[in-house]
């Protein structure tokens, strides 16, 4: 697949009908890919990487790439082409600007589950078919890549390239038995007050970063209110729990019925809270209440939030639902 | 030298936990962190805490002051948070040598009075690295793992941990624990040879920082590489916030409806408002961010402290970084056309 | 004078200007009571209210946070309420997923001519929220001395 996408990079660059290529670039080690512009073929040759560790999502970049002269071209995983169409919804990106080439992917790979695992000192990681062999500063070892997979892959939602210029390699379909809401639906079980303790456990850990915002594609705002001295709640750090809940809550809010549920935010947490869990909610209660909807699946649907039938529940429908009674 | 079977750690960090706090790396949710001892609690298996021990002597956010309205009056009101003597234990050598900077920074006159108290109410007792990680390039600070600082230092040797006392208040914090066995001088030697030799293989451990200093500084900042370098830098505030040297802060009112309370907290100069005052012309663009972070710690900082980087290669920026950019892809690209 | 230590909830009301506002004058005109404890905040339609108002409501010592609109189709922007009511009951429910409480907020729909209504609501609400005791976990320690 690697040589695959290069030889198109390549391609594209030579032909001129792009005048760059966001891709990933080797770093240190095979792990640390960075995102990165390529505008020529050498520097394609030489530092493009794609690998089990290339989980960047590309779709933001898009918002201030497509606004540069000349045209990019876009390398998207299927759960990438999401958030693209998403943001294309929101007419943050400019569309004839932009290239799509749609990449069929198998699952991304975490580097902290294979550390987890008790790797230290992780200096290469080979995949081999179904099997990871990973060279550590203290010997070799293996490991399955189902196991090294990122939380979001192993719930992937969806194997379809939804928006693309062309596609390489044939991609899947969607995944309609993914799991991804098990977890949810387990924190619904419990006990509000036990609710409240993993909630309190998970976010007290937030440094506010703010590395899951900055990376959020539905996250495009100009100026987040939290920046913003004139909002009245513009924090650097959260004092205390209260603005810890606020940040997270608002934020969830914010996206909610636009999350495509690409799980950046869970990857880049420095802290490992599981930040998914708060969005899948938002889609799991709308998928329940006002019909399964899936953001950036299409370019027509209105979100959710932006629309309502008059025969809506009531908000008092959240005192019948789910959830043991403390 | 002191010496003790590693089997009896619990009861170690009982007695040092008695009369004081102990904080030991533990893990939360997964995450290692610094926290209190409880009777009971195990010592991360994670090489290092995600956030530094920086927490504990100058923490995210920290009560300044307080005002409080009455009528026409308005009244000071002290904040303070009360600071009693505490010890942390379980430090590597890099947080240890962050401290070097730290100081520097804080203890300088005038004196910030909050950083001071909590260092003169802290006792460091480091550990020295058995397993150091790939991302690890200490040693290209000149910090040797094997000698890893603080008020009294530690080495775990097959079944034996091994201390020793570097300060006074080191020595008393030992003597205090009659658990403790005598040892000979040199017992912790075969752990430390083995920890060098691990330290020799480390892939970044050798980094050239060659040309990083005052004289190529404008060299540096002019530097073509820092467009490419900042391209995809999505200005989250990670490496600044598990950084054991990064030391900016803010300070900030909070408005409680009666009163205000004015506090300090971390800031980072990859966050668009940082340095945003009246003037409003603070860094416009991410690359001049991103620079400056960067600058500070290899050129401007040395340049200013006889040759001392404000990096202790601890790599938490290099696990951390959400796009995987850090402070080695930086060295290594400016380094290339040193002159 | 007895000094009695029973707990009495700050609850804070939003009410759309053109039903439920009217509908908490009504309320007083005729002479009909509800607790003092209630402090309405006026806005020109429910869905005006975003989720932060109410998060900041507790924040600044709210124990209970309420939210009054004009009946769905009675909407004097034709369409607010609808929209009011999807987000509301998103972040209750939310809120509920967080451990908080969700009997601490409550979204009702009060015509002007429902005067009745409005008091019966608002007893009912402190009730609840008296039962509930103090909001713990949406507090501001800051806001509380």
């Amino acid at each position: 697949m690697q040589e695959l996408i290069k030889a198109k990079a390549i391609e594209l660059l030579e032909s001129g009908a792009v005048d760059r290529v966001l891709g990933w670039k080797a770093g240190e080690f095979f792990y640390d890919l960075t995102p990165a512009v390529f505008t020529s073929a050498a520097e394609v040759e030489r530092d493009f990487v794609y690998s089990v560790f290339s989980g960047a999502n590309f779709s933001k970049y898009l918002i201030a790439e497509s606004r540069k002269e000349g045209k990019v071209a876009a390398f998207l995983k299927p759960c990438d082409t999401y958030s693209f169409n998403q943001l294309l919804k929101e007419h943050r990106i400019w569309r004839d600007r932009v290239h799509v080439v749609g990449i069929a992917c198998d699952g991304m790979c975490d580097i902290d589950k294979i550390r987890a695992a008790g790797a230290r000192g992780v200096t290469a990681v080979e995949r081999d078919g179904e099997t990871l062999r990973i060279s550590t500063l203290y010997g070799e070892r293996t490991m399955a890549k189902a196991d090294a997979e990122a939380e979001r892959c192993v719930h992937c939602k969806s194997r379809k390239l939804v928006a693309y210029d062309e596609k390489l390699g044939e991609d899947g379909e969607v995944i309609a038995d993914s799991g991804r809401f098990d977890q949810v639906a387990q924190l619904e079980a419990m006990t509000p007050d036990e609710r409240y303790a993993f909630w309190r456990g998970e976010l007290s850990r937030c440094i506010r970063c703010n590395a899951c915002r900055d990376v959020c594609p539905a996250c495009s705002c100009e100026k987040c209110v939290f920046d913003n001295p004139k909002s009245g709640i513009a924090q650097k750090a959260a004092a205390n729990s209260f603005e810890e809940s606020l940040f997270h809550i608002i934020r969830a809010f914010h996206v909610a019925s636009r999350c495509t549920d690409c799980g950046e935010c869970s990857r880049v947490c420095p802290q490992k809270i599981p930040l998914h869990l708060l969005n899948r909610k938002f889609i799991k209660d709308i998928d329940e209440l006002y019909g399964d909807y899936q953001a950036g699946a299409d370019l027509e649907t209105k979100p959710p939030l932006m629309a309502f039938t008059t025969d809506d529940c009531e908000p008092s429908v959240v005192y019948e639902r789910g959830g043991k009674q403390g | 030298m002191k010496q003790l079977p590693i089997a009896r750690l619990p009861e170690l960090f009982a007695a040092m936990a008695a009369g004081r706090t102990l904080y030991i790396p533990a893990d939360d949710g997964g995450q290692a962190r610094f926290l209190p001892y409880r009777d009971g609690m195990e010592m991360t298996r994670a090489l290092n805490t995600v956030r530094s021990a920086k927490d504990l002597f100058f923490p995210q956010t920290e009560n300044l002051v307080g005002f409080q309205v009455r009528g026409r009056e308005i009244a000071l009101e002290e904040t303070r948070d009360e600071v009693e003597p505490f010890v942390v234990f379980g430090v590597r050598a890099c947080d240890a040598a962050s401290f070097r900077i730290l100081d520097t920074v804080f203890l300088a006159e005038p004196a910030d009075t909050f950083y001071q108290t909590r260092r003169a109410c802290g006792t460091v007792v480091t550990l020295a690295c058995g397993q150091p990680e790939e991302t690890c390039f200490c040693t290209a600070f000149g910090i040797d793992p094997a000698e890893p600082g603080g008020d009294a230092a530690c080495w775990m040797d097959g079944e034996t941990l091994y201390l020793r006392a570097n300060t006074e208040k080191g020595a008393q914090l030992l003597d205090s624990l009659p658990l403790l066995e005598e040892a000979g001088d040199d017992a912790p030697g075969t752990a430390q040879a083995a920890i060098r030799a691990v330290a020799e293989r480390l892939p970044l451990g050798k980094l050239d920082l060659t040309g990083f200093d005052g004289a190529h500084l404008m060299e540096k900042f002019n530097h073509p590489a820092w467009a490419k370098l900042s391209e995809s830098c999505l200005g989250c505030g990670t490496c600044t916030f598990v950084c054991p040297t990064c030391q900016c802060y803010d300070i900030r009112d909070f408005d409680t409806g009666r009163g205000v309370r004015r506090f300090r907290c971390w800031d980072s100069c990859m966050y668009s408002d940082f340095t945003m005052m009246a003037h409003g012309t603070n860094r416009p663009t991410q690359l001049e961010r991103f620079r400056q972070r960067f600058m500070h710690k290899l050129v401007y900082y040395p340049a200013d402290h006889d040759g001392v980087y404000g990096c202790v290669g601890c790599g938490r920026c290099l696990t951390r970084c959400p796009i995987s950019m850090n402070i080695v892809k930086v060295a290594k690209t400016l380094g290339e056309e040193t002159t | 004078m007895q000094v009695t230590n029973e707990f009495k909830p700050t609850i804070v009301a939003f009410c759309c200007n053109w039903c439920s506002y009217a509908g908490a004058d009504l309320s007083g005109t005729n002479r009909l009571s509800y607790p003092a404890n209630v402090k309405i905040i006026r806005v020109p339609c429910s869905c005006r209210v975003n989720p932060m108002f109410i998060l900041r409501a507790f924040q600044r010592g709210a124990d209970g946070v309420i939210l009054c609109g004009c009946h769905p189709g009675d909407c004097h922007y034709t369409t607010g309420n609808y929209y009011t009511r999807r987000r509301m009951t998103l972040l209750f429910s939310m809120l509920d997923y967080l451990g908080i409480e969700k009997e601490r907020t409550r979204v009702e729909w009060v015509s002007a001519a429902e005067g009745a209504k409005f008091a019966a609501t608002m007893n009912e609400f402190v009730e609840t929220v008296t039962k509930l005791g103090e909001n713990k976990r949406l507090e501001d320690l800051r806001c509380k001395n």
